[in-house]
């Protein structure tokens, strides 16, 4: 076997991802003066930061009194109290900073009438403690991620970050419990790179496409995630999935959250608003999971709309078209392409989709991986940003807008984090050559796979198994056929079979090698479900009805090796960082 | 008289065919250029027959059916699915898109499948960007603005902001540079629509302090004054941007300043 040329490189620090928080890191470390690489199966601004829509949460108070303890309660009342306080209050105090850096980056705004930065309202964000609405979310039109990740890149491209783009990374190269440092292969000329840093800085982003159905890009595979599995470490809270309430029926591209912000909203066969019933004061603009909930008893119930009544109407036909034009041009173009919808005269027909992986890698505020060995411990020279990992700030429901802000804040203190810990140009520790061939082993047993199934039917098999048994409403008898069947496709792997065996943008392999990363996800997040005998946020057991803060204000964690699993638990955070804030005790959770 | 002759690998040979196994009444014929950088044969033409009956309605979809149920091999870039990302630009009919956005139905007899014109093949569909990605980097895609410290936002009016609008929106995929003759006659020095569209909307904004020096470094005669107002640009863009429009405005900026 390794007979691959492998390239070696050294680094104070590596961060793999180049989306939101990647970057966001990458342009902080650069600043700080360590040499930094940043590594990406796409050109970053491909990443999937580009599809956010609607906007990035921030107390600024541009458009009305705002305070971040507000916007802290309401992302403690979004999690259902399954949030870290301590990082959420950092996450909410330090928002408002973030937004006006990336102002200051270039970021085009939609702005206000004197000039400032425009902000409108969004679900589950409140004045003054759960009175009323607030408009926090701030938005570059209905294309803030795109705006964002394009101004990054431009930071980045400012302080000569160094790329190494289209190199899709295979292992964590890790000694005695630390890391140090990543393995990847160059789709561009097939050779393989060997990455030594003092901190390895994971931010590729969420695992959607474990589902048949989800807004994720096809590339949203989680592959840090299975890296950190493969390396023996756990994943935290990965039960709970995001389904936003509005992708496009059928298609399943998102439409944002910022259409009911402006004023749209839900409608049922009957052409009942039917929100009303559900959340009597935010109607519309509750939390995603309650919304998504609400569609999919509405449907359940038969009043779903369409032939197969199994979808509900979004309408934002009675707004001024000139204000479709100026906030929401984007989702005008999605529903015209995707649902071949007028906007301005009919509604757009949508359904719950798979959208945001509250779980992840765990972290502390300051992005440092954590691991359970006794007590909390972390992973020296291993850090977690963005949707990659779970810090945990949005508990079990991530409010909309609360991703962007993520991104950036925690980006900004992983690279704050690691100035830190890293003396630039620290000389790096040798590594056995023994975890460069475990991870080649793999590498190359899945290239010259010979088998009979391939990877599109595994992949397939894996997201109707995801869609079916694991989606807005779960049981006992759903997840425990779940926890059965997902397990098939992982076994059909040893059968599989990749038909091109070459190394330059090798796409079919590289597709295996993204399989092999979901199906691990797929059996955590399944098998942390059905553990889970709660309903709480973005996980509601219809056999559970009720949150169980006795047993479960906990994180759970899941290791997995293989098809074998282990599942622990540990505590949610019950103080806050600082004196700033009292520590908000569960409450019942109506919007 | 000098006799000029393609080199040997870039003539397009005919390739495979897949004949449909499904039995499907509803066929179409898709041509795909194939070429394989580590086999050293010639590139070629393949022909798939798709059941359309089992089949979306985005030449992407038509791709994403020809590579899960056909042949996995066929390589092409894709993410976001929806117009966003840029990766799945490509010549499609003979004319440059989205394939996410771009529905089959609008292609009438067989779908034929290209790479973007013009630049150099790294495998089947997937053409080399990097000299593209080096001229935008050249164009200093960031805000240059002397007080960065400050506590507040920079204010800028709605109409400065609506300034940006076509041209922020810009997706990167390099459909309107590589639809341009004057860009593949001249890809190395002249910049291309794609990337004056960005120099123009950082020249734009009103929060920019260097809108003379940005202006001086693209007035070039390769740089700038290679574009032809051809107009393949605005043409091709998936977007509906004006990059052609963007790069008079530059011109008229510089005739007037």
């Amino acid at each position: 076997m390794s007979s691959y040329k492998i390239i070696d490189h050294e680094y104070d620090v590596v961060v793999l991802g180049a989306g939101g928080s990647g970057l966001r890191a990458a342009v902080g470390l650069s600043e700080a003066g360590l040499k930094t690489a940043c590594v990406s199966k796409v050109f970053p601004t491909r990443s999937h930061t580009s599809a956010a829509q609607g906007g990035i949460s921030a107390a600024l108070g541009n458009m009305g009194e705002d305070d971040w303890r507000w916007h802290m309660y309401d992302t403690v009342k979004g999690a259902d109290w399954l949030g870290d306080q301590d990082c959420i209050e950092y996450l909410c105090k330090e928002a408002p900073k973030a937004v006006l850096e990336l102002e200051q980056y270039g970021v085009p705004f939609s702005r206000t009438e004197e000039g400032k930065i425009y902000q409108r309202p969004f679900g589950g964000m409140t004045k003054n403690y759960g009175n009323g609405t607030v408009q926090r979310t701030c938005a570059a039109a209905d294309r803030t991620g795109h705006a964002i990740l394009h101004t990054l890149y431009g930071q980045a491209l400012k302080h000569n970050t160094e790329f190494f783009i289209e190199y899709f990374a295979l292992d964590l190269l890790m000694k005695d419990g630390e890391c140090k440092g990543l393995i990847a292969w160059n789709l561009n000329d097939g050779t393989i790179h060997r990455f030594r840093s003092h901190i390895t800085i994971i931010a590729t982003g969420g695992y959607g496409k474990v589902y048949y159905s989800a807004t994720s890009a096809h590339t949203c595979t989680g592959d840090g995630n299975a890296m950190v599995l493969r390396a023996g470490l756990p994943l935290q809270d990965m039960e709970f999935v995001q389904f936003h309430p509005t992708g496009i029926y059928g298609h399943g591209t998102l439409i944002s959250e910022g259409v009911r912000g402006e004023g749209g909203y839900l409608v049922n066969s009957k052409g009942e608003r039917f929100m009303e019933r559900y959340a009597p004061k935010a109607k519309d603009l509750a939390s995603r999971d309650v919304v998504s909930r609400s569609i999919a008893v509405e449907i359940n119930e038969g009043r779903g709309v369409g032939n197969e009544k199994d979808h509900v109407h979004l309408h934002l036909d009675h707004l001024d078209p000139n204000v479709i034009e100026e906030r929401l041009p984007g989702i005008s173009e999605s529903s015209r392409l995707f649902a071949n919808v007028d906007v301005t005269k009919e509604p757009i027909p949508v359904v719950p989709t798979v959208h945001y992986n509250m779980g992840g890698i765990p972290t502390n505020y300051k992005a440092e991986v954590l691991t359970l060995n006794g007590s909390t411990k972390t992973v020296p020279g291993l850090m977690a940003i963005g949707e990659a990992a779970c810090v945990s700030v949005h508990g079990a429901n991530r409010l909309g807008s609360n991703s962007l802000i993520d991104l950036v804040v925690f980006g900004r203190a992983a690279a704050k984090r690691a100035a830190e810990l890293v003396k630039p140009g620290t000389p790096h520790e040798e590594i056995s050559q023994s975890e460069t061939d475990k991870c080649l082993d793999r590498f190359d047993k899945l290239r010259n796979a010979d088998g009979t199934n391939s990877t599109a039917e595994l992949r397939l098999s894996m997201q109707k198994t995801m869609q079916s048994k694991c989606a807005v409403f779960r049981t006992e008898k759903t997840l425990k056929e779940g926890v059965n069947e997902i397990r098939k496709p992982y076994d059909g792997m040893d059968d599989l079979s990749v038909k091109d065996k070459s190394l330059i943008f090798n796409t079919d392999l590289v597709e295996t090698l993204e399989f092999d990363n979901l199906i691990r996800q797929a059996i955590t997040t399944m098998d942390s479900a059905y553990h889970r005998k709660e309903s709480r946020g973005a996980h509601a057991r219809e056999d559970f009805p009720k949150r169980n803060d006795e047993k479960y204000m906990q994180h759970t964690l899941s290791w997995c090796n293989g098809t074998k699993t282990k599942i622990d638990y540990r505590p949610v955070h019950r103080a806050t960082l600082t004196n700033d804030v009292q520590y908000f005790p569960p409450q019942e959770r109506i919007y | 008289m000098v006799q000029i002759s393609l080199p040997q690998n870039s003539r397009v040979q005919k390739g495979k065919y897949y004949k449909d196994k499904t039995g499907s009444k509803n066929l179409r014929k898709v041509n795909i250029y194939r070429w394989d950088p580590s086999n050293g044969e010639n590139p070629r033409i393949d022909t798939y027959e798709v059941d359309m009956d089992n089949c979306p309605s985005k030449v992407l979809d038509l791709l994403n059916k020809i590579k899960n149920e056909i042949d996995p091999s066929i390589a092409y870039r894709r993410s976001c699915a929806h117009g966003v990302c840029g990766s799945c630009a490509m010549n499609m009919d003979g004319k440059n898109g989205l394939a996410c956005t771009k529905p089959h139905s609008e292609i009438k007899g067989d779908i034929n499948i290209y790479p973007l014109p013009h630049l150099k093949v790294q495998k089947d569909l997937i053409g080399d960007l990097s000299t593209l990605y080096k001229q935008y980097a050249s164009v200093e895609p960031w805000l240059k603005n002397s007080n960065t410290k400050r506590e507040k936002e920079n204010f800028q009016s709605k109409e400065d902001r609506a300034k940006l609008d076509g041209l922020y929106e810009c997706i990167m995929c390099a459909c309107c540079s590589t639809s341009c003759p004057s860009y593949w006659w001249n890809g190395e020095k002249y910049l291309g629509p794609a990337v004056l569209l960005q120099a123009y909307r950082w020249i734009i904004d009103s929060r920019d302090e260097e809108r003379k020096e940005r202006l001086k470094k693209v007035a070039d005669e390769l740089k700038l004054y290679r574009c032809h107002t051809i107009m393949n640009c605005t043409n091709a863009c998936p977007k509906g941007l004006n990059p052609a429009k963007a790069i008079a405005s530059i011109k008229k900026m510089l005739a007037t300043s």
